[in-house]
């Protein structure tokens, strides 16, 4: 034990032996910048004792270099010249660790994602620059300190945001394994988007035969609670304990004593477009969402309700009490959470061309609730300007993706939903002619391109080509655009067209965004902290994201991301602690002269005056941004890893001999 | 003489700024060498002695790359505590014959890698439009 005490002295008082590795990344660095020439560069420099270079550094053999350095060299710093730390700062830490030295006496500079990519047609600056950055990191390095990790305990509870496929998934999968689940969602049933689709590619199952038995599952397991209608008022907290408050809407129906018999809607003399049918029917003021709603419990819509009460005196329990008006305030803590807030669909009045004001001109939603048994037309495909069933019928891919007026991005569920469509109607009625019209066919899952493949044998056609224009010509559609293939014009007769529109963020997702602090990439969508390799991490530790909140996704990649999501959920939580980095901010007792600046500046309300005349800091909720430091007017206040002298010997060594 | 080509030092945050020079970077959008960084956990570490010090120092731009503002900071409002700073800052430095422009705070968040680029671009043209750092001379 007087061992590892007296090394551990030894490795912050001693003058430091810096260790420099400078890595290849096969070509990626080493193809546009010098690495021989950062080698010997770096070997100049104070304090530094080895200097080595290695293909792949991250790899066994490199991180093994290291560690050997560290027990035979003496090594007590290590600069890794390498990627960016956001992705492999942790995997060296490791390195460190094991090698028996401070995790955070380690400096990782980015000389492949400032130099070598963004300088790739200019090698001599690029090597120049690596070479600043380098003594930048080596200086910084020499002013390093040891610290011990936090350790702060997790409850063993999540909050899932979203009940749909992906949601209901996340919060089964943790529910199994005996963690308590908060499933919020906004509208009065749970189900999401899947609830309603009528089949699902490629196997053409029945989506509630699939959905339905999940969502009676998550209400009959005992811990899950399920909070619908509700929506997410406020987060606060920190990894391992949030504290969260929900807005529970107002439904004036008492769902304790509701039996979901319906009569109320029965009565409700208000007619209310449907949206769960995209308003192709009407639904009444008082409603259940869906026949599998889960929970089955009527809602009134307090903005459509004209107060006549006939609900009220109809409900054979007494659950109806209309004066009720004001929503309810839930709160509860939690150990981390899972957005899967899903997608909302592309709004087709933006494409003025394609006519969607035209009645017979509808969405794939739409037609999928149309094909749907419980959908508005019982199952039939009618045109909804006469009700008659259409002989022709156009698809129009690519409505609002890859399409730089629009989104640029692929929405890759689109082909194939068209493809299933096209299918299920050619089943149905063989002699209707189908038209796809698409730009690329991308049928890229497991089986897709096979049912790609039936579609064209049971006679669909295939046209490539944009269509540049729907007009309305008698009660019918001319689809005017191109055919690739024959390299000419074309226009289609049609009698309804369906336009296949793409995935978008939910219009919700900026301000749950903002409330969990995770950031959303340039499309709107919640964003991964590793598109490969950290697929549902946010940038906010303990919060996860799942499914088509992440990106647009079909259910077996929705499904995958909410079991992956409940597993990393729970490999946070299984412990009941969890290490974090100790960037908290220390405050120097002689230096403070108890300005007070620090405390009315901290969001946290980590910094208090107490009763015996100090400043102190409550590390576990500073969360380290270093706000503190940079305002303290006699730098009494240290932010751990990033003190002022570790950045003024930066800007020191990105100044010096440059003039 | 060669061509003056200036020395500009970026301290930027690590959830935004930092991150969209890593995409620009994963993405090959170029932009010119003289931009070096320094990264902080929080564009609202940046103590202001930081930037007089790396401009006392020779350096001829400075700036402050954060979060958008108003909601995007992950220390939720660390940003707005960078842009008083740097406000002030540019009034401090034009005393001291230091052109204010040489001093930027820039948002960029981690999904603009392009703009990280071309915000680069424009204020590397501007800082060598502007000749060296009048400290320097």
């Amino acid at each position: 034990m007087a061992k590892t005490q007296s090394k551990k002295k030894k490795q912050s008082d001693e003058v430091p032996r810096i260790g420099v590795y400078v890595c290849h990344c096969g070509t990626n660095i080493a193809g546009s910048v010098n690495i021989g020439e950062v080698v010997e560069f770096s070997k100049n420099i104070k304090n530094v004792s080895v200097v080595r270079e290695h293909m792949y550094l991250c790899s066994e053999q490199g991180q093994n270099m290291i560690k050997d350095d560290i027990k035979k060299e003496g090594v007590t710093r290590v600069v890794a010249a390498c990627c960016s730390p956001r992705t492999h700062e942790e995997i060296f830490r490791k390195t460190l660790n094991s090698g028996n030295l401070n995790k955070y006496l380690y400096e990782q500079v980015n000389i492949r994602d400032q130099c070598s990519w963004p300088h790739f047609k200019d090698k001599d600056n690029a090597t120049n620059k690596a070479k600043q950055l380098v003594k930048s990191g080596i200086y910084r390095a020499s002013e390093l300190e040891p610290l011990q990790d936090r350790k702060l305990s997790v409850l063993k509870s999540c909050l899932v945001i979203g009940g749909g496929i992906s949601g209901i998934n996340a919060a089964l999968d943790l529910a199994r394994s005996g963690y308590h689940v908060y499933l919020v969602e906004r509208n009065p049933s749970i189900g999401g988007k899947m609830a309603q689709l009528d089949k699902t590619f490629p196997t053409n199952d029945c989506s509630a035969c699939i959905l339905a038995p999940m969502m009676v599952e998550v209400s009959n397991t005992s811990n899950i609670e399920l909070l619908t209608y509700s929506e997410i008022e406020y987060v606060s907290g920190h990894i391992g304990k949030y504290h969260i408050t929900v807005r529970k809407k107002q439904t004036s129906v008492d769902w304790e004593k509701c039996n979901g018999c319906g009569d109320c809607s029965i009565v409700c003399p208000v007619k209310v477009d449907n949206e769960f049918n995209c308003n192709m029917d009407k639904r009444k003021a008082v409603y259940i969402q869906f026949q599998q709603a889960i929970p089955m419990k009527a809602v009134v819509d307090k903005k459509k309700c004209v107060k006549c009460k006939l609900c009220e005196k109809r409900c054979q329990v007494g659950a109806i009490d209309i004066s009720k008006n004001e929503d309810e305030f839930i709160e509860f803590d939690v150990g981390s959470i899972i957005a899967t807030t899903g997608y909302d669909l592309f709004d087709p009045n933006k494409k003025a061309e394609y006519d969607y004001d035209h009645p017979n001109v509808i969405t794939s939603l739409e037609l999928e609730r149309m094909m749907c048994a419980s959908g508005p037309t019982k199952g039939e495909i009618l045109r909804p300007s006469d009700g008659r069933k259409p002989h022709t019928i156009s698809f129009i891919q690519c409505v609002g993706s890859r399409d730089e007026k629009t989104n640029d991005y692929c929405s890759r569920i689109c082909c194939t939903y068209s493809i299933k469509h096209a299918r299920l109607l050619k089943e149905k009625y063989p002699d209707m002619d189908i038209y796809i019209h698409y730009i690329d066919l991308r049928c890229f899952g497991k089986g897709y391109e096979e049912y790609y493949r039936i579609a064209r044998e049971k006679g669909v056609k295939f046209i490539r080509g944009r269509i540049s224009q729907i007009d309305s010509i008698g009660d019918r559609l001319e689809v005017s655009g191109d055919d690739d293939t024959l390299g000419e014009q074309i226009s289609v007769i049609a009698d309804l067209v369906v336009l296949a529109v793409a995935m978008e963020s939910s219009k919700g997702a900026k301000k749950l965004a903002n409330l969990l602090n995770i950031s959303t990439d340039k499309t709107g969508f919640f964003k991964e902290i590793h598109p490969k390799l950290k697929p549902v991490s946010t940038d906010s530790d303990g919060i996860f994201i799942a499914g088509a909140c992440q990106g647009p996704k079909e259910i077996p990649d929705a499904v995958s991301q909410g079991k992956a999501a409940a597993s990393a959920a729970s490999s946070l939580m299984s412990k009941g602690e969890i290490e974090i980095e100790p960037l908290f901010a220390q405050i120097t007792e002689d230096l403070c002269a108890k300005c007070r600046t620090c405390e009315s500046l901290c969001t946290y309300k980590a910094i208090k005056y107490t009763d015996e005349d100090k400043m102190e800091v409550d590390i576990a909720l500073c969360k380290g941004c270093g706000v503190c430091s940079a305002a303290c007017p006699s730098g009494a206040i240290k932010a751990n890893h990033f003190t002022n002298k570790q950045v003024r010997m930066q800007i020191l060594a990105l100044t010096e001999g440059i003039h | 003489m060669s061509k003056f080509e200036p020395n500009i030092i970026g301290f930027v945050c690590n959830w935004c700024t930092y991150a969209g020079a890593d995409l620009a970077g994963s993405s090959r959008y170029s932009y010119p060498p003289n931009i070096k960084l320094i990264r902080l956990m929080c564009s609202g570490r940046v103590d202001p002695a930081f930037i007089l010090e790396t401009f006392a120092r020779g350096a001829d731009g400075v700036f402050v790359g954060g979060c958008h503002i108003p909601t995007d900071c992950h220390y939720q409002q660390g940003n707005f505590k960078a842009l008083k700073r740097v406000t002030m800052l540019k009034k401090l430095i034009s005393e001291m014959g230091i052109e204010p422009e040489r001093l930027e705070i820039f948002w960029i968040s981690a999904s603009e890698g392009k703009r990280f680029s071309e915000v680069m671009t424009s204020f590397t043209d501007k800082i060598r439009e502007l000749g060296p750092n009048p400290l320097k001379v």
